[in-house]
């Protein structure tokens, strides 16, 4: 067993997880998306995004565009959070956590197919 | 995937920064979620909370020391307590990402990687044809500044780092890119632009045989058109260079053997030759032609041996003084030092002609000529210099000849890659009558001196010679040889040069061809002349209107407008 490998699959696996938790439920009601959970996404995925820097292997540079994908969705959806919150000031509306919820659906992806690499990594070297 | 050294170095910086960067991320993570946390009061004295876009806020400008104060509201003391946690754990965060910033760029691996990344791009970036030079010894020197003197780019690889930074100590025109790493490495030769499409030649100039070797079987393997030369110093490393079709080794002691053979068989050749391959720039003192008659020779090692082979072939009888018994019985031998008078005087010193001091010691070489000059004033003498340190000394002592490996593979290297007709003129003046020989080193030197020449080859095509060229195209169009060779800035005087050899494209050559020779496409030429008749040359041939006026004697305008103005002009006469 590699330390490095646990840590790797562990930041990867629980990015795809919060994302999921957080995209779950009614997409336009703000009590089913927890913004904490959103945040937790964010640092999460950011941190498997470090993680996967410096592969030079084909597969790696795939890893890294996925996290890439799921990093820019989930600040998107942030960002759309803020300006609702904050700039709009009338907090989450529904138009505003429909938005968010679905940028956040399209991280979701990115980080599926993370993960489906991951498996698929492990599966090639059979070790 | 395939990894550019630039590519290869952003890897590096992104791997090493990877424990850093995740700090970073953790520390403004939890303070941000900590001061969201922290129960706070509103502008009404209502319990309340910030919100992470606040709270993300607060921590940038805090972590990043910028400090605008305590935004939205002025904070509870919870919030404060926090703060101050988060205020020394992001000066860590950041003291940590800096420290390893700063490790990284003193590290060795990452200064190497910095170092061949912006070599390989001051490779790429070169624009025009270079030759690539392995090992900066003597050699590597000598022939980097005949390139610079020729106005050819050159990259250089040497292992040895101080070597390397020598480079940039001697003066060059143009920048010539180094780099300290070991040739003998395929992927290092491909840094440098081996298969750069550019790369013209390379050059194995180590002293060491073996990385020669490598480097010869790169070559061929990686880019089996590019000329490689290499140089070797031991008979079986050039068989093994041999098998695989090298096609330029050179062994210094075994071409100066041929020379030291040419020079007794038919000394004008061999000046000539060595008025030709000299250092470009240089002038060549000429020396008295060896004499015919028996010879001493001092050490016999592998330099010692090739003078034997030389003499041999001549039929000169040599008398082999050596400090180690006889290994070959049928020569005269004499065992002892020959440094001393004893031993020289043994060898019949009072009735040599020429002396060969050829051992590996260059204080013993020139004790032992010191000593049979004193014993026989007459003596020719051959002196090999081992160390280039040692040059004040040899030239101190006025040798006939002096032997110096390097200028002897620099000159080889030269010749064959700048002017591959030379080769080929050199061929035919070993083989002509000495008398010929004579006859044009004696017009050559009285038309250009003792200083060594350009010498230049010419080949009549579209990218070449473009006016020419075009010139040709024209049907019922001639070009003689004497109307070329005139001065483009007066076309009543000749260009200070001459043309040695011309061959026609199916593979017929002419030597020496006279001014009436017709030039015909696809001929190449073989010149030789002031530098600046080559300049000469290359605006006559490059340049249509200066062609016109070399071959009519009218000064034709420039651009288009005044061509026009000029067909005008001439049109309006004639009608008048």
């Amino acid at each position: 067993m590699n330390l490095e490998k646990v840590i790797f699959g562990f930041f990867i696996v629980l990015a795809a997880t919060l994302n999921f938790g957080f995209f779950i439920g009614d997409i336009d009601n703000p009590v089913h998306h927890d913004v904490y959970e959103l945040f937790a996404a964010i640092v999460v995925n950011l941190i498997a995004t470090v993680l996967k820097f410096g592969d030079r292997t084909q597969i790696g540079a795939v890893h890294l565009s996925t996290s890439l994908v799921a990093d820019l969705q989930l600040l998107a959806a942030a960002m759309v959070w803020g300006y609702g919150t904050h700039i709009l000031g009338q907090g989450m509306t529904p138009e505003i956590t429909t938005s968010v919820v679905s940028l956040s659906g399209g991280a979701l992806f990115a980080n599926i197919v993370s993960v489906i690499i991951l498996i698929a990594e492990t599966i090639m070297q059979r070790r | 995937m395939a990894v550019t050294p630039q590519q290869g170095l952003f890897f590096l910086v992104l791997r090493r920064m990877r424990a850093p960067l995740i700090a970073l991320i953790l520390i403004l993570a939890v303070s941000t979620v900590g001061l969201t946390l922290a129960p706070g009061v509103d502008v009404d004295g209502q319990p309340s909370r910030l919100s992470f876009f606040h709270a993300f806020y607060f921590i940038s400008y805090t972590a990043t020391t910028i400090g605008f104060g305590e935004i939205p509201v002025t904070f509870s003391d919870q919030q404060r307590l926090w703060v101050i946690v988060c205020i020394y754990l992001s000066v860590v965060g950041w003291a940590y990402a800096f420290s390893a910033v700063l490790a990284l760029f003193q590290d060795a691996a990452f200064l190497g990687a910095v170092r061949s990344e912006r070599f390989a791009g001051k490779v790429g970036r070169i624009r025009e044809p270079f030759y690539l030079i392995c090992g900066y010894g003597e050699t590597g020197r000598l022939i980097c500044r005949a390139l610079d003197h020729l106005g050819l780019r050159a990259v250089v690889l040497e292992k040895d780092p101080g070597k390397a930074g020598d480079v940039e100590l001697h003066e060059y025109l143009a920048d010539i890119p180094v780099l300290a790493a070991d040739a003998s490495q395929p992927e290092i030769l491909r840094i440098a632009g081996l298969t750069n499409p550019r790369c013209k030649g390379v050059m194995a100039l180590t002293n060491d045989d073996q990385a020669n070797l490598a480097i010869a079987i790169s070559a061929r393997l990686l880019a089996p058109k590019l000329p490689a030369l290499c140089r070797v110093e031991h008979p079986d490393s050039a068989a093994n260079m041999a098998s695989f079709g090298t096609r330029h080794i050179i062994n210094p002691f075994a071409r100066f053997g041929e020379y030291l053979a040419l020079a007794l068989r038919a000394p004008a050749a061999y000046h000539l030759l060595t008025w030709l391959t000299g250092v470009p720039g240089t002038t060549i003192r000429r020396h008295r032609d060896p004499p015919r008659g028996p010879w001493v020779l001092c050490g016999y090692g592998s330099f010692g041996a090739a003078m034997v082979e030389a003499l041999d072939r001549e039929a000169l009888p040599v008398t082999i003084i050596d400090r180690h018994p006889a290994r070959d019985l049928t020569r005269t031998w004499i065992e002892g030092d020959a440094t001393g008078a004893q031993a020289l005087t043994g060898a019949g010193i009072g009735q040599a002609v020429g002396i060969v001091a050829g051992t590996a010691n260059d204080v013993d070489n020139l004790s032992v000529v010191v000593t049979a000059r004193e014993l026989n004033p007459r003596l020719f003498t051959v002196l090999r210099q081992n160390n280039f340190a040692n040059r004040a000394l040899f030239e101190a002592f006025d040798s006939d000849v002096t032997v110096v490996s390097s200028e002897i593979i620099a000159h080889e290297c030269l010749a064959i890659l700048t002017t591959p007709l030379l080769d080929l003129f050199l061929q035919e003046i070993q083989h002509r009558e000495d008398a010929w020989s004579r006859e044009i080193l004696d017009a050559l030197t009285g038309r250009f001196d003792w200083v060594v020449p350009a010498v230049w080859s010419l080949r009549f095509n579209l990218p070449q010679t473009p006016a020419v060229h075009r010139h040709l195209m024209q049907p019922g169009s001639r070009m003689d040889l004497g109307t070329l060779l005139r001065d483009p800035h007066d076309r009543y005087s000749a260009l200070p040069c001459a043309a040695l050899l011309l061959r026609r494209e199916g593979g017929t050559a002419e030597m020496l061809p006279g001014a009436d020779t017709q030039i015909q496409l696809g001929d190449e030429l073989l010149l030789v002349g002031r530098p600046r008749a080559q300049r000469d040359l290359a605006l006559t041939v490059e340049n249509a209107n200066t062609l016109i006026y070399v071959q009519t004697g009218t000064d034709l305008p420039g651009g288009w407008l005044w061509q026009w103005l000029a067909r005008r002009r001439k049109s309006a006469e004639q009608s008048r």
